[in-house]
Order: structure tokens, then sequence, then C-alpha cells
């Protein structure tokens, strides 16, 4: 599904900072792969590297999607492609109904791929009951996009949009931070209610906690802008109990 | 674009404007029907002009002598500097008080003929191909079919009013509406007892202007207790070069009567500037409520600032009596220049006046405009609310008085101004003036910049919306409240507009 290859980045503005060192990943179709690591590893870049936002330079690598080439692709050309990114800041958008904004990406994207605009007709039937599985109040789909949203309410609005688009490659960045217990079970079940044998994840986090909602097929350490160590779920327990300085000084 | 093929083209738009004018001002109509080349009114300003505009539009003598009052006055009048506008001198001679469309070889014989540029702006904003012919100046286009709206619609192009639609169904309802040189001649002492009496002769530059020389507009009247059936409309176009457009508007909106009325302009792309300086005055009586919405699409000029329309404007209405009610909505995103300040006078006690704006200024527009809320009444109430929204090297400017005489007690003033900024080569201004002058008003003032944010463009984006389909939803959202307060019909085409305006504003 996504293929990584040697990716190197760096800061837009200075050239000095170099934040990606040569990442290789693939997240097979049906799998999900988790990412953990310290702060300033990485992980976060790499999320906003492959999902295009501007800033950061590609200066080594290739990334596909399904075999084609997304890094001279602009950021609504991946996601028409399928990539999905659950922020891990969901911006607010005053004065922009959450459902006028979800309509409006469904429709961008289905325009992009040849399809025909959804009718308003089906598109409130589906978000329904979508909203309905993630315990998504109708009134917070009338509301303004994430605005006054509290932090369980904007991640559970993350997955909404991500059960509405349907892609074909979902990154989770941080999903868990701010959530409490039951939030985090809520937000983990929208998400392997996706899971799908032609779906693949890439779940970035700190903590293991996530990964006992959400099991992963592979973990992976990231340091210093590479993929240092690669295992089955014990990796991440083992972090747990022992923290990342073993491993990263395993890896150097 | 089959269809455009089969249409008609002809000559047909000057035949049928100065068919109607003819038929309005019986005197010049063999001339101009045999001789539609004729140039009748020479360019340039003087009372003579004034006379012959007086004249063709077959008016009393009380009312060329009003116009000729209005342009000895307005001889001693200055342009107003005042504003943060940087005006290029106008030359008043250089204009036509009052043209019929110019010469057929350069207006577009068919659409093929017209600049992409423009179709493919109105074929976004949604307009019906028809519609379409007549907003990009082709020929023969008002020979095609119309779809029937239930709006009545006074069209002005160029300097005539060249029909008016429902107008049986409204005169059923006691309601008149007819362009206002039909009023003249045929309601006299209604168009003698309020012309001017809230924008008088000598109240600005422009409006003084706008009294010699205003050749046409719309006219209401909504007697008393009478609901008005439908929205009325002026559609406003300046087609031919070189021409100034000075429209008049008057509303009466009787004791206890009700009426919304929209205003829409357009005018086609030239490189050369136009001028506009329209004249709107509401008289609202006890208890009348009147909602005026503009949705102003006048040719903005190019990328480059070439060309677009000099918009000058003045428009004010009087809540002359108890509990009246009047409420301004503006959609602005067209002109080159924009100076405008639709009023609200609260003469009456328990009056409201309302004022509800969006500004979209791109490329090299400046926009200088706000309202004026003068309390005179007891326990009068106003609410701004205006947002202004800056792109490319455009400069905008929110400027508003809020003022609370003596006797306007336990009055009130709510505004609220908001600044957007795309991109950083733009201006955003916000100059307030409050004057209170009585102990127990309330004045409130609430204002705020801010810049169309990267991450909410990005968020979009990787939702699937391209840029400009983000910049649109980002910017609609910052309009929303004033959007809501627009008819529904209005509101999906100012929508439109916004996203359309701030083309090619980021990237």
């Amino acid at each position: 599904m996504l293929e990584i290859k040697n990716l190197h980045a760096q800061l837009e503005d200075d050239a000095e900072i170099k934040i990606l060192k040569g990442v290789d990943l693939t997240v097979e179709a049906g799998k999900v792969h988790a990412i953990m690591g310290p702060n300033g590893s990485g992980k976060s870049t790499l999320a906003y590297v492959l999902s295009g936002r501007d800033g950061y330079e590609v200066t080594e690598g290739t990334v596909t999607l399904e075999g084609e080439d997304i890094l001279e692709m602009e950021p609504e050309e991946r996601a028409a492609a399928g990539m999905f990114l659950a922020f891990q800041y969901p911006v607010e958008i005053p004065g922009v109904g959450n459902m006028t904004f979800m309509r409006t990406a469904v429709n961008a994207q289905r325009k992009a791929r040849g399809q025909d605009e959804m009718s308003s007709g089906d598109f409130l039937k589906l978000v329904r009951e979508k909203a309905k599985s993630l315990k998504i109040e109708p009134e917070m789909l009338k509301r303004p996009v994430n605005t006054g949203f509290s932090g369980g309410e904007k991640k559970r609005n993350e997955i909404l949009q991500m059960a509405m688009l349907e892609p074909k490659m979902c990154i989770l960045d941080e999903t868990d931070s701010g959530l409490d217990v039951d939030a985090m079970k809520l937000v983990a079940e929208g998400v392997n209610a996706l899971r799908d044998a032609n779906r693949g994840f890439l779940v970035i986090t700190h903590y293991q906690r996530l990964l006992n909602h959400i099991k992963p097929d592979v973990v992976h350490i990231m340091s210093e802008g590479r993929i240092i160590k690669s295992g089955g779920p014990e990796l991440a327990l083992e972090v747990e109990e022992h923290g990342y300085a073993d491993l990263l000084a395993e890896g150097a | 674009m089959a269809a455009l093929d089969d249409t008609e083209v002809r000559e047909g738009v000057d035949r049928e404007t100065v068919e109607t004018v003819a038929s309005m001002a019986g005197k010049y109509k063999h001339g101009w029907s045999t001789d539609i080349e004729m140039d009748f009114a020479p360019k340039g300003l003087s009372e003579d002009i004034v006379r012959l505009i007086s004249d063709k539009n077959n008016e009393p003598e009380w009312m060329t002598e009003w116009r000729l009052q209005a342009y000895r006055r307005w001889q001693g009048m200055e342009e107003p500097d005042w504003a943060m506008l940087e005006i290029p001198p106008i030359d008043y001679q250089e204009q036509y008080y009052y043209a019929k469309p110019k010469s057929m070889e350069k207006k577009p014989k068919s659409l093929d003929e017209v600049d992409p540029k423009l179709l493919e702006t109105y074929e976004k904003l949604g307009i019906p191909l028809r519609e379409q012919m007549i907003l990009a100046g082709v020929e023969g286009a008002e020979q095609a079919p119309a779809e029937g709206r239930k709006v009545a619609v006074d069209a002005v192009f160029d300097s005539v009013s060249v029909g008016t639609t429902f107008q049986e169904e409204l005169a059923r309802a006691g309601v008149i509406f007819c362009p206002i040189s039909e009023a003249i001649e045929k309601h006299p002492e209604l168009v003698k007892k309020y012309l001017g009496s809230v924008v008088p002769q000598g109240d600005n530059f422009f409006a003084g202007l706008n009294s010699a020389v205003f050749t046409d507009g719309s006219f209401v009247y909504v007697p008393p207790g009478v609901r008005c059936p439908m929205e009325l409309s002026t559609y406003f176009r300046i087609n031919a070069e070189n021409t100034g457009q000075f429209e008049r508007t008057l509303i009466i909106a009787d004791k206890g009567s009700y009426v919304s009325y929209l205003e829409g302009c357009t005018a086609p792309k030239r490189d050369t500037t136009q001028l506009h300086a329209a004249v709107v005055e509401i008289v609202a009586l006890e208890d009348a409520e009147v909602k005026y919405s503009t949705v102003q699409n006048w040719y903005p000029g190019d990328e480059e600032g070439v060309g677009g329309i000099y918009n000058f404007v003045t428009k004010r209405a009087d809540c002359r009596e108890d509990r009246a009610k009047v409420m301004w909505t503006q959609v602005e995103t067209g002109s080159a220049i924009t100076w405008k300040y639709p009023s609200c006078i609260l003469r009456g006690n328990d009056t409201q006046g309302e004022f509800y704006s969006i500004a979209i200024t791109n490329n090299w527009q400046q926009a200088d405009t706000g309202t004026k809320m003068i309390h005179l009444g007891r326990n009068t109430k106003s609410r701004i609310v205006s947002k202004g929204i800056s792109a490319g090297h455009a400069q905008n400017t929110y400027r508003g008085l809020v003022s609370m005489h003596p006797k306007a007690a336990d009055s009130r003033n709510y505004t609220q101004c908001d600044s957007l900024l795309i991109g950083d080569k733009c201006g955003a201004h916000t100059v307030p003036y409050i004057e209170v002058k009585n102990a127990t008003s309330r004045v409130e003032h609430e204002a705020t910049t801010s810049k169309v944010d990267d991450d909410q463009l990005f968020y979009c984006r990787q939702r699937g919306m391209d840029e400009e389909e983000a910049v649109a939803l980002v910017v609609n959202g910052f309009c929303k409240d004033v959007l809501q307060a627009l008819p529904m019909e209005f509101a999906m085409e100012a929508q439109s507009l916004v996203a359309i305006s701030l083309e090619g504003s980021v990237g």
C-alpha cells in the first residue's frame, strides 16, 4: 500500500535542520503499523511529509501509494488518491459548519476521482449513521469545524471524517494525546471498525496504551529521523516497561 | 455551448433600449428609431446637459429646476478627500451623462468574442446562459427567452430603465414599483415630497452630481399596512464605454408596511475606468420595516489595476417615525474604488438600524466603506457587523460613525468589525468614530484582524479541497454572520462571488 524508501527531509527555511534521515517503511494493505519514538524523533514530520504539508523539503528517497509516486502531488491530490491524516491538533474553522466541511471534502474527492457528487440526502444519511457509531451528537455536526470542541470531540471528529472519506491509507498522528481512557476507547473502536483487508494504517504514538485498543501488526521505533528497530506488538510492551533508553543505545 | 449558437445575434440590445426610452419620452421617438447612432447627449456637463436629460425624460418644470439647483450647488463643491483612497483625478467633462449603448462594432457579436475569463466567471456563478450573455454584453441576448422567477425586477441598462416586471401583480397589492422617471410623471406628489428629503442636493459632492444628472433608477412606494408580496429587485448594468451611471432610488415604506429590496450590479470589462455615483433614499414611517440588500459586482479592474468602476454611492435611510426599522446588507466584491456608507437616521423613538457588510478587495482594489448610525430618538438601537477581506495589493477600510445625540436617551449600539488578510501585501484599516452626547446611551465596539491561516488551508486540502476551494470555505465561514442576513437567493450568489473574487489570491 504505502512504500517509503530512504526518505530524507529537511526544513524548507533552514537546510541545516534535517529531520528525516533515511526512513524505510512499507505498510501493506490490511495491516496496522505503529511508529513509536521519543519527542523530536521525526514522527510527526513523517506524517506531514507524507501528506504534503508546506515547509519541508524532500532531498532524497521515494514514497509511493499503491505504486504511484506521491511526492510530486499536491496535498489534495494525495487525499483523492486515498491518503488521510488524522491530525494531532485538529484545526478550528470558525463559521464553517462541520457538516458543510465534510460534504465539501467528500465531494471534492469524488470530483477529483471523476465520480458524481453525493446528493444531500445520501450524505446526510451516511453522516448520521457514522456519527452514531462514534457517539457523536447530531448537534456537533452543525457546530463550526472543531470550534469549541473538547479534546475528545476533536479526535472523534477526525475519525468521523476518516469514516466518511474512506481512505486507503490512514495516518493517525498521536490521536491518543489529550484523551481520557473512555474517549480513547471510543476512538479506537472507530478505527477498528475501519480495519479492512484493503486499507493500511500507520499509527503514530508516544505511548503503548493506544496499542492495547488498536492492535498493531508491526511496531517500529523511530529515533533521530530513522527507524531503528521493528518488531511485533511485544516491542511496544518493551518500550512501556523500559522506556526508550535501551533501544536507543542498541540502535546507536 | 450549442444553445448559444442558435441565439439570434443582432443589434437588438440597442434598439430595444432606445425604443423603451423612446416610448417613455415620445418627443425624441422618431429621431432615435431612425438614427440610433445619433449622439444625443454630448460629453461633458453644463446646464444645457442637465436640461437635456430632464427634457429626454419628459420631466415637468419643477423637476428640471430641482436638477438645475443641484447642479449649481454641485459646482461650488469639492470632492471629498478624507477617505483612505487614492483616487486618480476624474475629468467630469470627459464623461457622458446620458449615453445610449455605444457603437456596435466594439460590442462582442457572440460569446466567441467575449473574454473567456469573463465567461468562466459567469459560468461559475451558475447564471443561466441567457443571463451570461447579457452580462457579457452580447447583443441580442435580451431577446432570448427568460425563465420566470418570482422576483419583480427593474432593470437599469446604462442610463435607462428597460423594463419592470410584475408591475400589475404589485399594483393589486397597492405597491408602486417603477422607474423613477415614470414616478416623476405619474406620482409627482410622492416624488416631490420625498426626493432629496433624506439625501439633500448639497449633501456631498457625489450626491450633488447625482441630483443634477440622475437619469433613472427605481421608485418604490408601499402603502400603509401592506406587506409587499414579493422581493423587489433592481438590476443595474453599466454597458457603454465612458458612461457614468447615476441612478437614483427612492423607497417609501408607509406606516406599518414591509418591503425587502435587492440590488444587483454588474459591468463588463473595460480598460477605461467608469464612474458610478448613485443615490439611494429610504423613508420608513411609523412601524415600517425595510430590508435593503446589495450584491455589488461591478468590474474591479484587472490584475494590474487597469480599468474598473469608481463607485461613489450615497445610501441613507431615514427611520422618520417611531418604531421604524431599516436593515442594510451589502456584499461588495467589485469596483476599482468603493466609497460607500449606507446609513440610518434613527429619528423616531424606538427605531432600529442594522448594517451588515462584507467588503472584499483583491488585486489593486480599494474600498473605504462602512456606515453611519445617527441616533436622534429615544431608545433607538443600532447594530453594525462588518467583515472586510483583503487580498493581493488591496486596501480595505471600515469607516463608521455612531452618533448618540443629546435626546437619544437609553439608546444602544453594538459594532463588530472584523478584518481578514490574505497574503502580506494588502491592508486592512478600521476607523470608528463614536460620539455620545447623553449619559444613558451605550456604545460597544469590537474589532479583530486576522490572517487566513496556513494550518486551516492545509487541513482543508488534506481533506481533498483545492487551494481556492479551501480559501473560499474559510472566508465564507468568516463572513457567515453577514451572509445569513441576506435573502436566500442572494446568499447563494454571494457565496459563489466570495469564492470568485478571491481567485488567484493565494499560491
